[in-house]
């Protein structure tokens, strides 16, 4: 049955056998389903006003900012300079560090796939899900600043109710009012295509320890 | 004396009774359906919600165009044509005024009569609006993506430019009749030589399928009679156009008794494909003409206007076979096309009957040869011969027929005041309705088209006295609007208007609203003035001339201190507006300024003329409500003596303008 062992450095001899062959085609196609990344926007932030019937929204990219309608990102700066929030910038840092991240994260997963050793499919799963965890805190990090760090010459300052200076920063998750805006912020399309390949990873671990028992029990 | 009591308390109850009965008799037939019935529910709009139909409506001698909704007959905007207007800086800014000049200098007014949407295969297309000035003859098109008059163009060789502007199936042309002959070529020569010598002249103007851009092609130069009014056909009479005319006798004195001799005036039938045909090989003669075609430029936001000096000629006896009279009785006004094309509805103002010409039947008799002599070498058909049918005893001045395309046709009634209904093919009137009061024209949306949208008639009246609360001896205009979508019309609604609407022009709201601009994009914007962002604006002198190169966005003007300037500088503002969202508009005054107020649109550049005439520190400010902070959007010129050692400096927020 076995038709020789195969390194990982070896991708070519594809080592599937038919009962191996769905966990490893999950551990294959989970970290590709990533590369969705490139196309679809990562998280979206909504903000509805009655001003705007049509609300300003902006696409988060894992390597830009884009307008949901055009002009919006403008238009939320335009906004947000009368409580002294600074602009949205161009372009951050991540937008050079995030694509490395995924690009190189997807080839292993694949690469840990073609091989087809489940103890790395979970430790890829594990890794993911640090980098995701990273990328989510360094996103409120900038979120937070965003809302917290206010010219001091604002416009508009507004005050919580125990005395400390109001700040602006959009929810991570979820739906907030601040003042007469409400925030929506969501994951969009590319997200969920990451979330969902990182749960084939995790299947793929599972259906991995299913089908080397079964292959063991058919063995004996 | 208690019987004689019952009696009394009977009499009183029945008198009542029938009183109360009658009026509620009279209120039906008066039209005051309004009261009864649900006719509030269907002229109802929700707040948020949108009307069913744009009305573009004349403003006659305002010499605007203004946009209704309809059925709520809501007014949304004031389209400044031909006449100037301050708030919009119409004629004011330094960009529009071009576009109100003419042959004879910047006129700042005119009298706006008969607009129409341009057409695509005999159907409204909501592309453009034709609308033409009765007084210095010119056709202005208004342009349905930003609602702006976008290019106006002067008719040369005409007077009292009424028979315009309508356009044919295909916009080919927009075309404008006189309804005044004058002297061709114009010259000092005695009026009462007026007979034979006086030419009336139909020109065509051809449009650009692509931007709409107009070129007047040619002129037909007619007999001197006056052409009221005009309308393309359509179907099986596309290529031909039909021009009322009244004063075939060719009075020049005294027309209310001199023009209303003649027992039937003319219907002219132009084959304006022949002509053209004509024209295309070579025909017809260039002749000298001063003219004004004026181009306002969405990219540039500027107008210019560029003097025409020749214009072609076509005299009818040139062509013969394209060119023919239809008799129809007592000065027509109203000369109207059925959906099909096959009926020319003839409104003799003087008449007692609607006359109705039949296509066909003016071609076979063309082709039979059924004339009944000619006027100036142009064959006069046979009356019997193109008669389709008339409607007998339909009330008195018929002025103007539209159509629902079911079948039935609408013609309004000056003197009797009313609107009538009647079929089109048995000519049998089947409702009337009055109307308050002495109406003109009336419109159903598309109702001068292949496809009208036969649900409401739009009855547009000339006089209102008791109808509105009073104001002083001027009063309002109004228009009336009628549901048609049963047998009988019901009144539903009436609402005053901007002037005087001549006519109306109305189309499905879901063809125009969804082209309609939002803002003009910054990065378009080619205004040899613009500033793009605050770090361009500047302050330059060029001798005793300076221009500001100013920005505006929420809440500032960038620069807003400006120091250099001097008495007997002329100060040329150019205003940008750095926006670049919907409905955020910034409108900018300068104290002591001989002109109006801008009012700047996202994205767009406008420019006026400060000469300041005294030393001090003037103000200056934002004068559309924009933001929250709106009261701060201010700044101050700082206006020394002439000859003064100030240099020229411009900041925002004590820097120099270099943040943004």
């Amino acid at each position: 049955m076995k038709t020789g062992s195969v390194g990982i450095f070896c991708p070519f001899s594809l080592n599937i056998t038919p009962e191996m062959k769905k966990s490893k085609l999950l551990m294959i196609i989970g970290p590709l389903l990533m590369l969705g990344l490139f196309a679809f926007p990562l998280w979206n932030i909504t903000l509805e006003a009655p001003q705007y019937p049509i609300p300003l929204g902006m696409n988060i990219h894992i390597n830009k900012f884009t307008d949901v309608h055009e002009f919006d990102i403008k238009n939320i700066n335009l906004m947000n300079h009368y409580v002294g929030m600074k602009y949205i910038p161009e372009t951050i840092p991540e937008f050079k560090i995030f694509p490395v991240v995924i690009l190189v994260m997807a080839a292993l997963g694949v690469l840990i796939g073609i091989r087809g050793d489940k103890k790395w499919y979970l430790v890829w799963f594990i890794l993911m899900s640090v980098l995701g965890a990273a990328g989510i805190y360094d996103f409120y990090l900038w979120e937070y600043d965003y809302g917290h760090d206010l010219d001091p010459k604002a416009i508009m300052s507004f005050k919580n109710p125990d005395g400390s200076p109001m700040g602006f920063q959009p929810p991570l998750l979820g739906t907030k009012h601040i003042l007469n805006f409400v925030a929506h912020s969501y994951p969009r399309a590319g997200a969920y295509m990451m979330f969902t390949g990182m749960l084939l990873t995790l299947i793929a671990y599972f259906v991995a320890r299913k089908e080397e028992k079964s292959v063991a029990k058919s063995k004996s | 004396m208690k019987t004689i009591f019952k009696y009394f308390l009977a009499l009183a109850v029945l008198s009542f009774w029938t009183q109360s009965c009658g009026d509620m008799n009279s209120g039906k037939s008066s039209g005051q359906g309004a009261l009864s019935g649900n006719a509030a529910e269907r002229v109802y709009v929700a707040p948020g919600e949108h009307d069913e139909f744009y009305a573009f409506v004349s403003g006659g001698f305002s010499g605007q165009l203004a946009v209704y909704g309809l059925p709520s007959g809501r007014l949304f905007k004031v389209i400044p044509v031909f006449s100037v207007d301050a708030e919009k800086a119409w004629g004011f800014n330094e960009e529009t005024k071009p576009m109100l000049n003419t042959s004879h200098g910047f006129i700042p007014w005119d009298d706006s009569h008969h607009p129409d949407i341009s057409q695509t295969a005999g159907e409204l297309d909501g592309r453009w609006v034709f609308i033409n000035g009765n007084n210095t003859p010119r056709i202005a098109r208004i342009d349905l993506t930003t609602f702006e008059t976008t290019e106006i163009i002067e008719v040369p060789n005409s007077a009292g430019n009424h028979s315009s502007s309508f356009v044919t199936e295909n916009t080919e042309y927009v075309v404008a009749g006189t309804r005044f002959s004058v002297p061709f070529p114009q010259r000092d020569m005695p009026i009462a030589e007026y007979k034979g010598n006086f030419k009336g002249a139909l020109s065509f103007i051809s449009v650009n399928p692509e931007d709409g851009r107009m070129d007047l092609k040619f002129q037909i130069m007619m007999p001197g009679f006056d052409y009221d009014l005009s309308h393309p056909g359509r179907g099986d009479s596309h290529g031909w156009f039909f021009f009322s005319t009244y004063n075939t006798e060719e009075a020049n004195s005294l027309l209310e008794v001199n023009a209303s001799q003649n027992d039937k005036d003319f219907i002219a039938a132009i084959n304006w494909k022949k002509i053209e045909e004509y024209v295309n090989g070579g025909g017809g003669k260039k002749v000298p003409a001063k003219y004004a075609h004026n181009v306002y430029d969405e990219t540039t936001h500027m107008a210019t206007s560029t003097m025409k000096d020749e214009v072609l000629v076509v005299d009818p006896t040139e062509v013969p076979g394209a060119i023919y009279f239809m008799p129809t009785p007592k000065s027509p006004h109203g000369c109207d096309v059925d959906p099909s094309g096959e009926y020319i509805v003839g409104s003799g103002k003087l008449a007692a009957e609607l006359t109705v010409h039949s296509f066909s039947k003016m071609i076979k008799a063309i082709e039979e040869k059924n004339f009944d002599g000619d006027a100036y070498g142009i064959p006069i058909l046979s009356y019997e011969a193109t008669l389709a049918g008339a409607v007998k005893q339909p009330g008195l001045g018929p002025l103007h027929t539209e159509f629902d395309g079911k079948g039935n046709a609408y013609t309004t009634f000056f003197i009797s005041s009313e609107v009538v209904k009647w079929k089109l093919g048995t000519w049998e009137v089947i409702d009337r309705k009055p109307t308050y009061y002495s109406v003109g024209h009336l419109m159903i949306p598309g109702g001068n088209s292949r496809k009208p949208f036969g649900k409401y008639v739009l009855a547009m009246n000339k006089i209102t006295k008791d109808r509105y609360l009073p104001t002083g001896p001027e009063v309002t205009q109004s228009a009336q609007l009628y549901d048609i979508t049963g047998e009988k019309m019901e009144l539903l609604l009436d609402f005053p208007t901007v002037g005087e609407p001549h006519y109306a022009a109305g189309i499905a709201a879901d063809i125009v609203a969804k082209n309609s601009r939002k803002i003009f994009k910054l990065e378009e914007n080619e205004h040899p003035y613009a500033v793009k962002s605050e770090a361009e604006a500047k302050v330059v002198r060029d001798g005793n001339e300076v221009h500001v190169y100013m920005t505006m966005i929420r809440s500032h003007f960038a620069p807003d201190n400006i120091e250099g300037i001097q008495v007997g500088d002329k100060v040329y503002f150019h205003f940008t507006n750095l926006e670049q969202d919907y409905d955020v508009p910034h409108g900018v005054s300068m104290i002591g300024a001989n002109t109006s107020e801008l009012l700047i649109m996202p994205g767009q550049t406008e420019s006026f003329v400060w000469e300041p005439k005294q030393e001090g520190v003037w103000p200056f400010y934002c004068t559309d409500f924009c933001s929250a902070l709106h009261q701060e959007m201010q700044g101050y010129v700082r206006v020394s003596p002439k000859g003064s050692n100030v240099p020229i400096s411009y900041t925002l927020d004590g820097d120099p303008v270099d943040i943004e």
